[in-house]
């Protein structure tokens, strides 16, 4: 600490260059005389240098009078939109953990526009130092209501004094993230007079510091004096902060749990790049699984089928195995389901598309084969099959029948049967044996060898195995009735 | 080859391009994405990161894309609405990454089910300033997995953000899908900040405060933009050689109309599909060229008219565009689309495919 405060800091540039056709050579700054911002650009930049942390550190400076900050920190500078600089400083950090990532906020972009960013990024305990200027005002848009803005005090949104009634009064930001348990370091200080400036710059270095250390999140709300808008001038300012502003915002630490976190060293993940398709789940299946059906030549086979019924009676499951059944048999196929608060709700339905072309239309809007697991289902979806189409529905819970007479209805008990099994949960599968069996787009077996694909609870396989089996038996009982 | 959802397909398809970020905000009907992300990002030693809010997402792929990471994210009509500032930012400061939209039903909440609304917002543009982005429209599973994972070589190199404009019956089907090599080596990034020396000069910024320089800045971004449209306009084109009759649609309904043409040249009707892949640059060539040969266009959206507007700007009134739209979760159906197909039968007045009596009225946007 024992250097030469009147020396500026490395990683503070020698030139202030904003506007290079208008100042050209300018060395101020474009802060007004008496601001706050550069005492915290001097805290910042002096801890970098002390700790040489120069080229670690990436600086995001938000929209308000700090959004120059990249003219100012010869570092790595990233502007973000007004509000959202924790959430960029998420992203920054994550993306590189080894850096140093400083976010530099006034009062209006931290805690008015940015207030959800600012809440989520503290209670996500984000490893990051976020300064937070606290002037009680809008600065750069010309002396508004600040979130921070105290009580009474007019500004040119409220000219005749903020209001509790009309605008609530001012939000304590370290009071606030205190009650979070992701921040570790949360301290406000003011800057009126030496020893609290004192006082502000170790605050400064100690969120770095924490940083350094890869403590965890930390936070310093800094009492800044603006007086262009608070229309003082500069000595008076930092009075006001003394007697008034630290009356609504007291000093000190309100959060501090830096002891109880040690020291480590943050490192970047490494990229991975092998084995891709094991980690993502991708390896090819269809090997060892053979097209072998057959067909007739110059009859194009193929299926538009619905399948509906109750939520929770596996219809999404069951025309998804005949999907993946059909892919292995070396179909075209697609299916496409009902999703959304209808699952959720009761009914269930998914468009099933088996085909040897190409196919074109996922929609089923016409179907050739309709398996009807419920009543309901069966009344909606019915009118849409194609005359000389198949109905197969659930005998167990449609007693009645179908009434169409244009139409092969075709009565599976699948309930049932599934209970019969002692496995409610199968008539899906017992309905896609009987499916199998009338459609003939793939056989039995193969429709059984497909499960492994699609049904997760390898304990159940067995189950549905016989499941499928039985609905193929009835289907094929029912086919040799008719036949004789 | 797979059985995928085309949610899940994105994933695939990101982190075989090298994608190990991913920053979202559940929405039906784009959830799947954030939850497969949730599972595969992490396996690869990538981020994942359910965020505060969209706004939050979308910042995140802001500061992702500034440190160099290929990033992304995906959400559907609503939370794209509020991700329109960032996206304005980030065309601003030239920062690649790619964004997802599975489009649901508006204005409003609307409802979950699938649309093509998103058009506007998307391809025009709905953030402030004068900035495009590159915007992709799959329609199958396979293409969902194949322009997410090209989507990041296209953000990279224009560095500006891409988008893979989709709707929710193209995000919720499954279809078999094969999937691509994986990316070893991705491009450098010498621009982007980190904890390196050699960055500390580097800025990710919008901000050009001098009106001569803003200026130069946003003529080099459409000089940019020039190029994607002379390089990377993509088209399907499906039976036009001899169509009189034009079919325009993108996703879902140009599966539709596949089995329109498909159905409308088995009774002779000269009937072609021109399918946009990239809805910005939009073909507006090919529209061009078509114009001089087709007796009229028919452009078919879930939507109440969007891209026909960019139809009709392509045709420049030499040959009349017609417009069918449904919306609400309602898709146009082949039968809906035959119906309005010429010629009636001079004597009856009817459909030869549908029998039907008079035209369905279309609905001219």
């Amino acid at each position: 600490m024992a250097r030469d405060t009147f020396t500026k800091a490395e990683c503070l540039y020698d030139r202030y260059v904003r506007k290079t056709k208008v100042e050209p050579d300018q060395v101020s700054t474009h802060y007004c005389p008496g601001c706050g911002h550069g005492n915290v650009h001097k805290f910042v930049a002096e801890t970098i240098d002390e700790m040489g942390l120069q080229d670690r550190t990436i600086f995001i400076s938000p929209v308000g009078c700090s959004v120059f900050g990249y003219y100012y920190f010869h570092l790595s500078n990233v502007q973000a939109a007004h509000g959202r600089a924790p959430a960029v400083a998420t992203a920054l950090k994550r993306a590189h953990p080894n850096s140093i990532v400083i976010s530099y906020q006034g009062d209006g972009d931290l805690a008015g526009i940015g207030g959800n960013e600012m809440l989520h990024a503290a209670n996500r305990g984000e490893p990051v130092t976020m300064i937070f200027i606290n002037n009680a005002i809008y600065g750069m848009t010309g002396g508004q209501m600040a979130p921070t803005t105290l009580l009474g005090m007019k500004t040119a949104t409220t000219p005749a004094g903020r209001t509790a009634r009309n605008e609530g009064g001012p939000i304590r930001v370290v009071e606030l993230l205190s009650k979070l348990d992701g921040p570790v370091y949360l301290e406000r200080v003011a800057l009126t007079d030496a020893k609290q400036i004192y006082r502000a710059r170790a605050a400064v270095r100690k969120a770095i510091q924490n940083q350094v250390e890869n403590r965890g999140f930390s936070l310093v709300e800094i009492l800044a004096p603006c007086p262009t808008g608070w229309k003082m001038d500069p000595v008076d300012a930092r009075h006001w902060i003394e007697e008034t502003m630290m009356q609504v915002f007291p000093l000190g630490v309100t959060c501090d749990r830096t002891k109880e976190i040690a020291p480590s060293e943050a490192k970047p993940v490494p990229f991975v790049h092998t084995d891709l398709r094991a980690l993502l789940d991708i390896e090819d299946e269809s090997e060892g699984f053979a097209p072998n059906r057959t067909h007739s030549e110059g009859v194009e086979r193929g299926v538009r089928l619905k399948v509906a019924g109750f939520g929770g009676q596996g219809i999404l499951l069951l025309g998804q195995g005949l999907a993946e059944c059909g892919m292995g048999d070396g179909y075209e196929v697609s299916w496409l389901p009902s999703y959304g608060p209808e699952m959720r709700g009761g009914t269930a339905h998914c468009h099933v598309r088996i085909s040897e072309r190409p196919i074109g239309s996922p929609l089923v809007a016409e179907s050739d084969v309709l398996i009807a697991m419920n009543r309901p289902s069966l009344e909606r979806f019915l009118p849409d099959l194609v005359p000389g189409g198949t109905v197969l529905y659930d005998s167990s819970l449609i007693p009645d029948g179908v009434a169409r007479s244009d139409v092969r209805a075709v009565a599976i008990p699948a309930t049932q049967i599934a209970n019969e099994l002692g496995s409610p949960r199968t008539a899906n599968m017992v309905m896609a044996g009987a499916f199998a069996r009338a459609t003939e787009l793939f056989t039995v077996d193969h429709l059984k060898a497909s499960l492994p694909r699609f049904v997760k609870a390898k304990a159940t396989l067995a189950v549905n195995e016989t499941a499928i089996d039985r609905g193929a038996a009835h289907m094929e009982k029912l086919l040799e009735t008719v036949m004789t | 080859m797979k059985l995928m959802k085309g949610n899940d397909a994105v994933v695939r398809g990101a982190i075989l391009a090298g994608c190990r970020a991913y920053y979202g905000y559940p929405i039906t009907p784009a959830s799947e994405i954030a939850e497969s992300s949730a599972i595969y990002f992490p396996r690869v030693g990538g981020t994942f990161l359910q965020a505060e809010s969209e706004i939050g997402a979308i910042n995140m792929c802001y500061g992702a894309a500034s440190a160099g990471q290929r990033v992304m994210t995906a959400s559907s009509g609503p939370g794209i609405s509020l991700m329109q500032e960032a996206l304005s930012y980030a065309a601003g400061a030239e920062l690649p990454f790619v964004l997802v939209d599975i489009m649901r039903a508006g204005p409003g909440l609307g409802n979950i089910a699938p649309e093509q609304a998103d058009y506007f917002q998307v391809v025009k543009g709905g953030g402030h300033g004068s900035y495009r982005m590159l915007t992709l429209a799959p329609a199958s599973v396979q293409e969902m997995c194949d322009l997410t994972f090209e989507a990041f070589d296209l953000a990279d190199r224009y560095r500006n953000p891409v988008v893979v404009l989709a709707d929710a019956f193209i995000g919720q089907m499954m279809e078999q899908v094969e999937f691509p090599e994986a990316r070893h080596e991705l491009p450098e990034k010498p621009w982007a900040v980190g904890p390196e020396a050699e960055r500390r000069d580097n800025l990710i910024s919008s901000i050009y405060l001098e009106p001569d320089d803003l200026e130069a800045h946003i003529r080099k971004l459409y000089a940019k933009y020039a190029v994607m449209e002379r390089e990377e306009v993509r088209y399907e084109s499906y039976l036009l050689d001899d169509a009189e009759q034009v079919l325009v649609g993108y996703g879902i309904v140009a599966r539709v109309l596949k089995t329109v043409v498909d159905d409308a040249r088995r009774k002779g009707i000269k009937v072609g599909l021109l399918r946009p892949i990239t809805l910005w640059p939009f073909p507006t060539q090919a529209v061009a060229a078509l114009a001089k040969q087709a007796r009229e266009f028919l452009v078919v959206e879930a939507s109440m008219g969007q891209m026909v507007e960019d139809v009709r700007l392509a045709v420049s009134g030499r040959v009349p565009v017609r417009f069918h739209g449904r919306v609400g979760g309602n898709v146009p159906t082949v039968r809906e689309v035959l119906n309005l197909l010429l010629p009636h039968d001079a004597g009856t007045g009817a459909n030869p495919i549908t029998g039907s009596k008079a035209p369905e009225e279309a609905i001219h946007g």
